[in-house]
């Protein structure tokens, strides 16, 4: 089975290449060109001329329900939204239940993937039990179960001391950690952005200090063990001066980017819409430059989503009962060519490809997220100029908690394929 | 020329940022009328006959609650309260679907107490009902901010050009919030005064000025309006405690003396006797406290009838 | 009740003007005096705006003829309307003013146009509420029938037949600025 990709601009940031050409599948891999000339097997060609080929994109961050939530996503349903987003590879967070705290759960995840995802789902598991944030998971176990990180995603750990026994663990078995950056002392009840708008409606703060606090400490452990820690969902622009400074002296530290932090800012809040709470809050403008600059210079090197279904019932409640998140793997990709290529033009399409490619490949140590030679073939064809509106009645997703319905974007993914197979096409 | 009927379009009065001078106003002469009917032999007009309103207090109150209820009373309404322990929700019931019950059972207003900012609004995008917010977690309380610039203008005659000091805990205040919101419209100049953690600089941004000296504010201020200190609700780490509290910021006899004779001395209730105000002063001949309750009795009858007779069309 | 629309001018037909009102509000006066022995104990009440316009008028006649002065008040119906969610527009309502107690007075209520009778039901309710008068007329400067109510007018400037969707216009110069004048207007096509 083989299939020929014609005529596209082929970016593989991996390779350092971006040149229009063909890109040849053979049996689920990348192969030699000169593999057109068998005669033996069927050929299916895909004209792509004015698409960009790229390597099959990888979003780090999602939340697929199973097991667990199943009515907010299931992992069939997630992985369709992957697909429809254009996502080849998705790692999902451990806040399940039961948790990913056990090689068991670690095991029904991989083998429920297998079973019904349209695209790669890889699981990280807990950093403490339960996400207790006071006795750690068996972080060994975990990653011989095959995780690819380990997190205590939607929970952070607050005790110093149980964090930094974690990070020396998962150097000692080969794992990063990621953390979702929240000091909860801080941050208290806090629902919006602490700021003119949750002092004009009264909603209690979050404020940016509360993230930058424990940034500030990962980047202290992280020089401290000698380990890779990931800030997930960057959304103050304190902690992305202090990731600058660390990541110069070459402390093992990184951020993501969600594209909702820089989307929209507390401003959207103001009619109490449930589907513009999440966590971390949106922020202010002075915020959104930040995060502008530190990915144009390199400090933030990770786009991901946050992907965070929630039923409608759960948030069609008051703001502060609603449940924190948002979908977003099937916008994420138009707002991220819109905002940052198109409109902003704070970076390349390479560039762009990178951070949702060979980054985080990079980052949890997988294969993937390059279309080197005999590699497998993961791959996106996107036009990064088709205009469209977002519709959130369309989605793959099992919910429609997003702010965007309705967003007028410029660019997506249109073809989805994964080792070979398209899984999903506009 | 049409002074015959009313330019009033809201079927719900949710806070008072979203309305226009010329509403407030409305409100206020509207209120005029009303206030009337309370010196009346017959305290009770049929405006609201045959319509259901139902106090939905998910937040206890008694003050407002009552307020609500006689106002209803006297304009003939049909009234039932629903308290938050007596109600669904302590089931788990949405308050989606506590609405909608109390919709199907044809209720024309409902005024909701609630401790979420946004629960009035969540609630009146949904359902047909009128909704009256009767305090929404730090967010508003209209009905109070209104009955405190009709008492301010019915003891000074005006609000515009006037100086009005908030004092306390305006940080988790719906009260002050809705009081910033409704003055600086009619012209006031507010200050807020209190201990820099409940008075965050934030405050600036709505237009008013933020002070930590009450001694600096009291000769300058026409108004003052102590607003209640929670103690009982308060995280310790906003104040060092009621002691400190009353030496920086206490209204008391001695600062009193610093005020201007004619300054009128507000609270919307209940009082800490001797924290936030002496007690002789809240009884005082500035003190027009017990004024604020009769006229929030006017100020609700004339919302419910504004509200009402726009829902119910 | 009248109230102001663009209107062709050329479908009116004048009922009075400012001369003929002016006569028809004198004869009002007199009627007034003969049946109210007791000056003092009256009190002319008018319905908001014309009404009270209209009390005021009857007045100034009644102390031009026989040097007395005569109470005058206002009287809210707004809140005693029995159709409130029912009307196009909520009415606004005006604080009342009353020589209070009301015990011992004979209260007028004057109204510009009766028609169905039920402002002047409510009128009578919001008196009630302030007191018990003891004894309540009506005066009224046009009455066009079709009576809702059992109400009759004990003193009234003109009779004027009207078919139910004709509208009655009346302008008075302090109220309206501009000149005084009642017109029957034919129903519009569009309505």
């Amino acid at each position: 089975m083989r299939t020929f990709i014609r005529n596209g601009r082929i970016i593989d940031p991996a390779n350092g290449r971006d040149e229009v050409g063909d890109l040849l599948i053979v049996d689920g891999r990348i192969g030699e060109k000169s593999a057109i000339n068998d005669q033996q097997s069927e050929i299916e060609e895909i004209d792509a001329a004015g698409l960009i080929v790229s390597p099959g994109l990888i979003d780090m961050h999602v939340h697929f329900r199973e097991p667990g939530f199943g009515w907010k996503e299931t992992i069939e349903s997630g992985a369709r939204a992957a697909a429809a987003g254009g996502f080849t590879t998705v790692v999902c967070m451990p806040n399940t239940s039961p948790v990913a705290d056990s090689p068991s759960t670690i095991a029904w995840i991989k083998d429920r993937a297998a079973e019904v995802a349209a695209v790669h789902v890889l699981p990280t598991g807990a950093i403490s039990k339960n996400l207790g944030g006071e006795e750690l998971a068996p972080i060994g176990s975990l990653a011989q179960a095959g995780v690819v990180a380990i997190t205590d995603d939607g929970r952070c750990i607050q005790n110093n001391e149980l964090m930094r026994r974690a990070v020396e663990y998962a150097r000692m078995v080969g794992v990063p950690v990621l953390d979702h950056c929240q000091d909860y002392d801080l941050v208290g009840h806090g629902v919006v952005h602490e700021g003119y708008w949750s002092t004009l409606l009264g909603l209690p703060g979050w404020p940016a200090a509360g993230e930058e606090a424990i940034v500030a400490r990962n980047i202290l452990l992280a020089e401290l063990c000698d380990h890779r820690i990931h800030c997930q969902h960057i959304s103050a622009a304190g902690s992305v001066r202090l990731l600058r400074e660390a990541r110069a002296r070459g402390v093992k530290i990184s951020g993501e980017v969600c594209p909702h932090h820089i989307a929209l800012t507390d401003e959207a809040i103001q009619n109490f819409d449930t589907d513009c709470k999440m966590n971390p809050p949106l922020r202010t403008q002075r915020d959104i430059d930040a995060l502008l600059e530190g990915i144009a210079d390199g400090t933030l090197e990770i786009l991901a989503s946050d992907h965070a279904p929630h039923a409608k019932f759960e948030k069609e409640v008051e703001f502060d009962a609603a449940p924190f998140g948002i979908v977003g793997l099937e916008t994420e990709l138009g707002l991220f060519l819109d905002l940052l290529v198109h409109r902003h033009r704070r970076i390349a399409l390479p560039r762009l490809i990178e951070m949702l490619t060979v980054n985080p490949a990079k980052l949890l140590g997988l294969k993937c997220g390059t279309l080197s030679l005999g590699a497998v073939a993961d791959v996106t064809l996107i036009d990064p100029d088709l205009e469209w509106t977002v519709d959130a009645g369309a989605f793959q997703s099992a919910s429609r908690n997003t702010p965007f319905h309705g967003w007028k974007l410029r660019g997506r993914a249109i073809r989805t394929i994964v080792a070979g197979k398209t899984v999903w096409q506009l | 020329m049409n002074s015959g009927t009313v330019h009033w379009t809201r079927k719900d009065l949710l806070g008072l940022r979203e309305l226009s001078v010329e509403e407030i106003n409305l409100v206020l002469e509207t209120a005029d009328a009303f206030k009337q009917v309370g010196t009346r032999e017959v305290k009770k007009v049929p405006a609201l006959q045959g319509k259901t309103l139902i106090n939905l207090f998910i937040e206890p109150s008694t003050r407002t609650r009552t307020s609500f209820e006689l106002a209803a009373k006297r304009l003939s309404a049909d009234i039932v309260n629903i308290s938050a322990a007596a109600s669904s929700l302590t089931k788990g019931e949405t308050l989606k679907d506590t609405a909608r019950v109390l919709e199907a059972n044809h209720a024309d207003i409902i005024v909701l107490r609630h401790s979420s900012a946004g629960a009035p609004q969540f609630l009146a995008s949904r359902i047909a009902s009128s909704v009256i917010n009767a305090g929404d977690g730090a967010h508003e309380h209209p009905t109070q901010g209104l009955l405190d610039l009709y008492t301010i203008r019915e003891k000074k005659g005006t609000v515009a050009g006037l100086h009005v000091a908030i004092i306390g805990d305006i940080l988790f205040s719906r009260v002050a919030r809705s009081n910033i919101f409704a003055l600086l419209k009619m012209g006031a100049r507010v200050t807020l005064v209190g201990p820099s953690t409940l008075v965050p600089r934030e405050f600036e941004q709505l237009g008013v000025a933020v002070s930590h000296n009450l001694e600096e504010v009291l000769p300058t201020v026409d108004v003052v309006n102590l607003l209640r200190i929670q103690h009982e609700r308060q995280r310790k780490e906003y104040f060092p405690g009621l002691g400190e509290y009353i030496r920086l910021f206490g209204l008391t006899k001695a600062r009193a003396r610093l005020l201007r004779p004619d300054c009128l001395i507000m609270h919307p209730g209940p009082i800490n006797r001797g924290v936030e105000l002496d007690s002789e002063l809240a009884d005082g001949a500035q003190s027009v406290i017990l004024d604020q309750v009769t006229n929030g009795l006017a100020v609700r009858m004339a919302v419910l009838y504004l509200c009402g007779g726009i829902a119910t069309r | 009740m009248s109230k102001t629309r663009p209107t062709n001018e050329s479908d009116a037909v004048r009922i009075f003007d400012a001369e003929t009102m002016q006569r028809a509000l004198r004869r009002i006066a007199h009627e007034i005096i003969e049946r109210n022995r007791d000056l003092s104990a009256l009190v002319l009440v008018g319905i908001p705006a014309r009404g009270v316009e209209l009390a005021r008028r009857i007045a100034t006649d009644i102390e031009a003829i026989e040097k007395v002065n005569v109470a005058t008040g206002v009287i809210d119906v707004s809140m005693h309307r029995d159709d409130i969610g029912t009307r196009a527009a909520l009415p606004v309502v005006k604080v009342s003013q009353l020589p209070l107690p009301l015990d011992r007075r004979t209260v007028v209520i004057v109204d510009d146009v009766l028609f169905t009778g039920r402002t002047c039901r409510a009128a009578m309710d919001a008196i009630s509420s302030f007191g018990r008068p003891a004894c309540i007329q009506l005066a009224a400067l046009v009455d066009r029938g079709h009576r809702e109510l059992p109400i009759r007018p004990d003193f009234v400037g003109k009779n004027l037949p009207t078919a139910r969707a004709e509208r009655v216009r009346v302008r008075l110069e302090n109220i309206d600025h501009e000149p005084d004048g009642v017109w029957l207007l034919k129903p519009e096509k569009n309505e």
